[in-house]
């Protein structure tokens, strides 16, 4: 059919982008579904989303104090002890509270019922019961700090250090992070119903766009890992409370079983937060390339196959913990095997840029720069996997380093990336572009300047997690505190820039970048049931450069109608 | 409506041809997946009695208990108590049958029935915990012991007051309906769940 046989309506009228208040003739959501119970998976994602920036920013201030401390190497800015408080906080923070629930909770909830071309997710009542459990987690964590101070045994919580530390600071985390592994749980419950069971008739599994299959893979892991993990840690707060000996080798308990069971869940969290990012890159580089998405089936089963072998690789973060040579020869190999799906990937990727006509505007622009940081981290991931090399840089500033660039230069990236691809979706308005670039710039250079020397300080000796460090490593720490400072300051182009945009940005029209999933062939922002007709039924998510698709890039447009909005 | 926004999609099929291929009930836009959450998240349950499995395995594989420390567990009252979940795990399909056949009245006998068959299993727990030789924090295996019963023993009273509460349910007229009956399968599920978990338990911890 051609769209032209649907319906003449009142809501089916041609839509003039520049007409500034087109998208109120919709239902529009009023301000205060917002900061309430509500049931709408759209506002539930930007509730995950706005939340999960604000401890972001959270975060980011303590990474900053962090990285202020150790400009010198005494501890001279603040104690070692609300060293230890700021580090943990900041780590938890991140994980917890800001990655996990925002590739997850805020564009999982906003995307995949659109995905599905199903109006909601299968359970709106629970979806927002796990989102209301964040932020009294995120508080309770917060006010630990000032109730006899925050816990200060790191976010992995290793005993005995865990026990023999201030015992309130680490209960309240324990809580708290019971609390967030709830939510994500029930998060991973409704993801899983909603992609088998809730699928639009007519539309099968491998017609799916890749976000999807990002998101099934995901919560398949959460769902298995996150429990053993809440097991972890209920024995471990029986160790503080009640006084077993669990994890204490004091009490004839086994320390090294803490870390099997937590690893068993944070090595899978690494995929809980990197997988759903690799599912947004694969919905924005077709789109900003004019290309379909290279190598469909290859990327699902490459999703299936990072799950499967992220289950049976946790123990190569603990190489160092007495582990039977068996054990290491084992997860050694089995991580390094990660490599091949995820390399399966990052060709896929490269693939669908190559030769594609590419709009370099601030989402395409943040993918790549995922691309170029998660290829570095990686390739020290796979180089961590490797016993020999790994016993020599445990626990110090090369780990860090790997990790950021995982999470913070991949993940973190493609957050951005999809902020700036489904802004103009979810509020009818453009962001502006040449913020946009700017912000992605600055995050690039502070992102490489701040991580990239942490390289050499691991591997020259610099532990991890202290406050004072041997002179010889200041002139390096020093340059990767003014790429923290680049990173914080490149934070403020975006604000404005969302800031500015809800308020005077140019309309966005319903699909600005032409793109063809189901979420932009609705209204921008989509109407409270997501369509005012039925769903429609998209079949080949990644309908790209065909014939009818040879006109200019939309961003181009994108552009005039920032300046003529203006 | 041919604008900008939607470029003419080959791949978008015909809402009118769409209403004829739904012209199932209206639930089928709305299918009741409740149950499959419901399995879902039992996966997750699982798996927090997966980990604490391991834990205690590993525990017996490398960490020696101190000398004294290994206690002849009674056998007599954890077998009759496996019988007795197990029994009500059958009275409660035997419920379900019932329902089934809309014989309502046999359903809330069977359900009864099996929440007293819940509350005996509890009560032979407390029996047994009030009689062993070892508390809490005695030694790695008395609180292992514990920490694996007791998180049973919290889901077996959950279970237990799901059944109070379904058959109470059952009691006014046409609550659940042979059609119509999610409280009653979830609980149903939910409890055959923590019986297959004491099995496993069970054998664990008394025969291994």
């Amino acid at each position: 059919m051609t769209t032209s046989a649907l319906p003449a309506s009142p809501h089916h009228r041609e839509p003039n982008p520049m007409e500034p208040h087109h998208m109120d003739v919709q239902h529009h959501t009023p301000w205060y579904e917002y900061f309430g119970f509500s049931l709408d998976h759209k506002v539930i994602g930007i509730q995950y989303l706005v939340t999960g920036f604000f401890f972001y920013l959270v975060g980011g201030a303590l990474a900053g104090m962090i990285r202020v401390e150790l400009v010198t190497p005494l501890s001279d800015f603040m104690t070692r002890d609300t060293y230890n408080q700021v580090l943990t906080l900041h780590g938890t923070i991140m994980i917890f509270l800001w990655i996990v629930p925002v590739v997850n909770g805020a564009f999982g909830n906003y995307l995949v019922p659109f995905y599905v071309g199903a109006r909601d997710m299968a359970f709106p009542r629970l979806n927002a019961v796990a989102f209301w459990m964040l932020p009294p987690a995120g508080f309770l964590l917060l006010s630990s700090y000032f109730i006899g101070g925050a816990a200060q045994a790191g976010w992995t919580a290793y005993p005995p250090l865990s026990i023999t530390t201030p015992a309130v600071g680490q209960i309240i985390w324990i809580v708290s992070v019971l609390l967030l592994g709830g939510s994500s749980i029930f998060g991973a419950v409704n993801f899983i119903a909603t992609v088998l069971k809730l699928r639009r008739p007519g539309l099968g599994l491998f017609q799916l766009p890749m976000f999807c299959w990002a998101m099934l893979g995901t919560s398949v892991l959460v769902v298995l890992a996150t429990p053993v993990l809440a097991g972890a840690l209920i024995l471990l707060s029986m160790d503080i409370v009640a006084g077993t000996g669990f994890f204490n080798p004091a009490l004839g308990g086994n320390a090294v079983v803490y870390q099997h069971l937590f690893w068993f869940y944070s090595h899978p969290a690494v995929y809980i937060m990197v997988l759903p990012a690799f599912g947004l890159v694969s919905e924005i580089l077709p789109i900003h390339a004019r290309k379909p998405l290279f190598g469909y089936r290859s990327m699902i089963y490459s999703i299936l196959g990072i799950v499967f072998l992220g289950l049976i690789v946790w123990a190569h973060h603990m190489f160092t913990s007495g582990t039977p040579p068996w054990m290491r020869l084992f997860f050694t190999i089995a991580t390094a095997i990660i490599a091949v799906p995820t390399g399966i990937k990052f060709f896929n990727w490269l693939a669908t840029l190559w030769q594609g006509k590419l709009a370099l505007n601030s989402a395409l622009l943040f993918c790549c720069g995922f691309i170029f940081n998660f290829v570095f981290g990686g390739i020290t991931g796979v180089a961590l996997a490797q016993v020999p090399f790994d016993v020599h840089v445990h626990d110090t500033y090369f780990v860090v380093a790997h990790f950021h660039y995982i999470v913070f230069g991949g993940t973190v990236f493609v957050i951005f990336a999809a902020i700036y691809h489904w802004f103009p979706k979810a509020s009818g308005r453009l962001l502006n572009e040449h913020l946009g670039r700017f912000h992605c710039l600055l995050s690039f250079l502070g992102f490489n300047i701040c991580f990239f020397p942490q390289h050499w300080l691991g591997l020259n000796g610099m532990p991890r997690r202290v406050a004072e460090y041997d002179p010889q490593f200041q002139l390096i720490n020093q340059i990767s505190s003014v790429g923290a400072l680049l990173l914080a300051i490149s934070t403020l182009p975006f604000l404005i820039n969302v800031v500015w945009s809800l308020w005077k940005g140019a309309p966005a029209g319903d699909n600005p970048w032409r793109a063809c999933t189901a979420e932009w062939l609705t209204s921008s922002p989509p109407p409270v049931e997501n369509w005012l007709h039925e769903a429609p039924l998209v079949t080949e998510p990644y309908d790209y450069g065909s014939a009818e698709d040879a006109m200019p890039v939309t961003t181009v447009q994108g552009r005039e109608l920032w300046s003529a909005g203006r | 409506m041919t604008t900008l926004s939607q470029r003419p999609t080959a791949h978008l099929s015909d809402p009118r041809q769409e209403e004829q291929q739904s012209q199932a009930p209206a639930h089928a836009h709305h299918p009741d997946v409740r149950l499959f959450g419901l399995a879902t998240f039992l996966v997750a349950d699982g798996m927090t009695f997966a980990g604490f499995f391991a834990a205690y395995l590993t525990y017996r594989a490398v960490n020696p208990l101190p000398v004294n420390g290994e206690y002849e567990l009674e056998l007599l009252l954890p077998a009759v108590n496996t019988l007795v979940l197990l029994a009500s795990s059958l009275t409660f399909h035997r419920g379900s049958k019932a329902l089934m056949a809309s014989r309502m009245a046999a359903c809330r006998g069977w359900l009864l029935l099996t929440a007293a068959l819940g509350v005996a299993f509890m009560a032979g727990q407390m029996w047994e915990y009030f009689h062993l030789p070892f508390g809490l924090t005695d030694n790695l295996f008395a609180s292992t012991f514990y920490a694996l019963t007791g998180f049973h023993g919290l889901h077996v009273t959950l279970g237990a007051m799901m059944i109070f509460i379904v058959w109470w349910q059952a009691g006014r007229e046409g609550y659940f309906t042979a059609e119509n009956h999610f409280g009653f399968a979830a609980a149903e599920l939910y409890w055959h769940f923590v019986d297959g978990v004491w099995v496993v338990l069970f054998a664990l911890l008394y025969l291994l």
